[in-house]
């Protein structure tokens, strides 16, 4: 313990014989530190964003199907459970959401044009929380129940099909039977979606509406669950697996859409890279920095040898000189990325290229995340490197003779 | 009782294609409470010697031992350790750590030792006030005379009282008064403390103050006599 307080003292002022040199490394250490969390913040954002948009497109965290359903995804693969049965089950389970729906593929047709789309009926009380549609920014109005028999659709879809609001269009499926299942509805409203893409592939229409065009009784295609993280579904899986039998399929979201699984662990690698490319950047100047600190401290690290210092304490007392500047610039770095996420935590507008982001499932707006275990990888691996790269320099000062190195010109 | 033996000593340096003997041989004894002088031109071997008998070198051949324990065939951290406990160093130049204050660096040696900090802050300024620097404790080296930087590290060397104080051409960089100065002090701390001291010195006043003075030459000793101090 005294050792160290001695070790940390001469490391500090050390530091600081050399103002400019320190600070020169102090600002790079800083900078270094600001770009890996404050890009770090706005990566992970960006991912979040495309996941999210993902699982709200899917949506739900955990989901129930026909064993056959993801093959073919059409109305002869209902969930052979009662819509009934499911609710019974499902209302008094405590989840954060869950609803049932109807989620088949369609052709939309106005008297100009006709789409494919996936037909969602739902009941729109129990998917307000889950979906990426913001009723209140619906223009017309969304659903009121799960027997409205209005459709909505997507701004874009209406759009494309030459249509509005009060404009009758017609709905075309099939039934189990394989017959035409088709149903003339009104358009009471049109949705906006963050990815535009979402506005031309979904129509929504009351769940029993559709239960009836379809004439499925009863039943439903799909059953979601949703817990309070989507990072974290285990709990919610094991919940929904519990409650169901071995008849379905219960899938995790990132089953069900591999690619946006994947982007987490994608992400969560390419962030170490991104942190270790910034260090060994950062690396040379600090080794050399240490180098350089040695270099003029040969005689002053053989006279502290020479009054009877252990080796091991030379060693240390560089690697702490070290710790105390990468330290230092660490957290000044943090809480300079800290204080430029703040005034743009709440979106930065993309749109300029929204198009492209389009493309890759992202929304108009950038809302950067700053993740409290992103902040420690970032600071543990800096620290534990930084301690891995002075090793060197204190290894070499640790093993001068004392007597060549005091009397070193 | 003896405080240095020295049995049959030799050392060679390489130098390119020449060998020097900087250690020919040498044995001394030197007892407890002695005040000794090793005297010899540059490149006689003093400052070997002396290096040899405070661990900072080994020699090639022989034995060295201080307070009767052999000492030549120690590792690094036992040296360091006989350094730290036993003796105490002045050098001729470059003796004090230049970020810690006289004070702080009269106390490193203890604080090395695990001495409590009141006690190594009690005792270096009682030893700063001997040597004649009390009100000059905060001072960084950079701000002090080389008279008074040597004042610090002979107070370093001496604040826990080792068996044996080595100072090597101590007062090199000093003018006639202060190098006069500090060996009044080495005396007075000798005759008070029975601290054993040996100096490698070519400075003839230095001689002067010691009971015994040991003549080096090519790596030998040459001659050793008593003498009545100045």
């Amino acid at each position: 313990m005294h050792m160290t307080a001695i070790l940390a003292r001469l490391a500090w002022r050390n530091l600081w014989r050399n103002h400019r040199r320190t600070v020169i490394m102090l600002a790079a250490v800083i900078l270094g530190t600001w770009a890996m969390i404050f890009m770090t913040a706005l990566m992970r954002g960006m991912v979040t964003d495309v996941v999210r948009e993902g699982i709200a497109a899917l949506p739900g965290h955990v989901q129930v199907h026909h064993p056959d359903y993801r093959d073919d995804p059409s109305v002869a693969n209902l969930i052979p459970i009662s819509d009934t049965e499911i609710t019974t089950k499902f209302s008094d389970a405590g989840f954060t959401g869950w609803a049932s729906r109807v989620r088949v593929p369609a052709v939309v047709t106005s008297e100009y044009d006709s789409r494919g789309v996936t037909l969602l009926g739902i009941d729109p009380e129990r998917e307000r929380d889950m979906t990426f549609v913001d009723y209140d920014d619906v223009e017309g109005r969304f659903l009121e129940s799960a027997s409205d028999k209005g459709i909505v659709i997507g701004r874009k879809l209406a759009k494309t099909l030459n249509t509005q609001v009060g404009k009758r269009i017609v709905l075309m499926s099939q039934d189990p039977d394989n017959e035409i299942a088709d149903r003339g509805f009104r358009v009471v409203g049109l949705f906006g979606a963050n990815v535009t893409a979402f506005e031309e592939a979904f129509v929504f229409a009351g769940k029993t509406t559709t239960q009836d065009m379809l004439r499925i009784d009863d039943q439903v295609s799909e059953l979601v669950a949703i817990g309070d993280d989507y990072r974290n579904v285990e709990e919610v899986y094991q919940q929904v697996s519990a409650l169901v039998d071995g008849s379905v399929t219960v899938q995790r979201w990132f089953e069900i859409d591999t690619y946006l699984g994947s982007m987490l662990k994608v992400m969560d690698g390419f962030l170490l890279v991104w942190i270790i490319v910034i260090f060994l950047a950062l690396s040379f100047g600090l080794v050399n920095t240490l180098v350089m600190a040695v270099f003029e401290r040969v005689r002053e690290i053989g006279l502290m040898l020479a009054l009877g210092m252990r080796p091991m304490f030379i060693l240390g007392q560089i690697v702490i000189e070290s710790l105390m500047l990468l330290a230092l610039g660490l957290v000044i770095g943090t809480i300079l990325a800290w204080a430029a996420v703040q005034p743009i935590k709440d979106g930065i507008d993309i749109s300029i290229v929204g198009e492209g982001l389009d493309m890759w499932g992202m929304s108009n707006v950038l809302y950067p995340e700053l993740l409290l275990s992103d902040v420690i990888l970032a600071n543990t691996v800096v620290l534990v490197l930084g301690f891995l790269a002075s090793l060197s320099p204190a290894w070499r000062a640790a093993h001068y003779e004392p007597v060549e190195a005091i009397t070193k010109v | 009782m003896t405080a240095v033996r020295c049995v049959d000593l030799c050392k060679t340096y390489h130098q390119g294609d020449e060998d020097i003997k900087a250690l020919d041989h040498v044995s001394i004894e030197i007892d407890e409470g002695g005040f000794v002088c090793l005297s010899a031109p540059s490149g006689g071997g003093k400052t070997t010697l002396l290096n040899a008998i405070g661990g900072l070198d080994k020699p090639d051949s022989g034995e060295v031992y201080i307070a009767g324990s052999r000492i030549d065939n120690l590792g690094k951290g036992d040296l360091a350790e006989l350094r730290l406990r036993q003796i105490g160093f002045v050098f001729q130049a470059f003796n004090l750590i230049p970020v810690l204050t006289a004070r702080e660096n009269v106390e490193f040696v203890m604080q090395v030792q695990g001495v409590t900090a009141a006690e190594r802050g009690r005792l270096a300024l009682e030893i700063l006030e001997e040597v004649g620097l009390d009100g000059l404790e905060d001072r960084l080296p950079a701000d002090m005379s080389g008279g008074q930087q040597q004042r610090v590290a002979v107070a370093r060397a001496i604040v826990s009282r080792p068996a044996l104080v080595l100072a090597d051409e101590p007062t090199a960089n000093l003018d006639s008064k202060t190098s006069d100065g500090l060996m009044e002090l080495f005396r007075e701390l000798n005759e008070r403390h029975k601290t054993t001291f040996v100096i490698a010195t070519h400075d003839k006043r230095v001689m002067s103050y010691a009971k015994r003075l040991v003549r080096m030459l090519d790596g030998r000793i040459v001659d050793d006599i008593e003498q009545h101090a100045a």
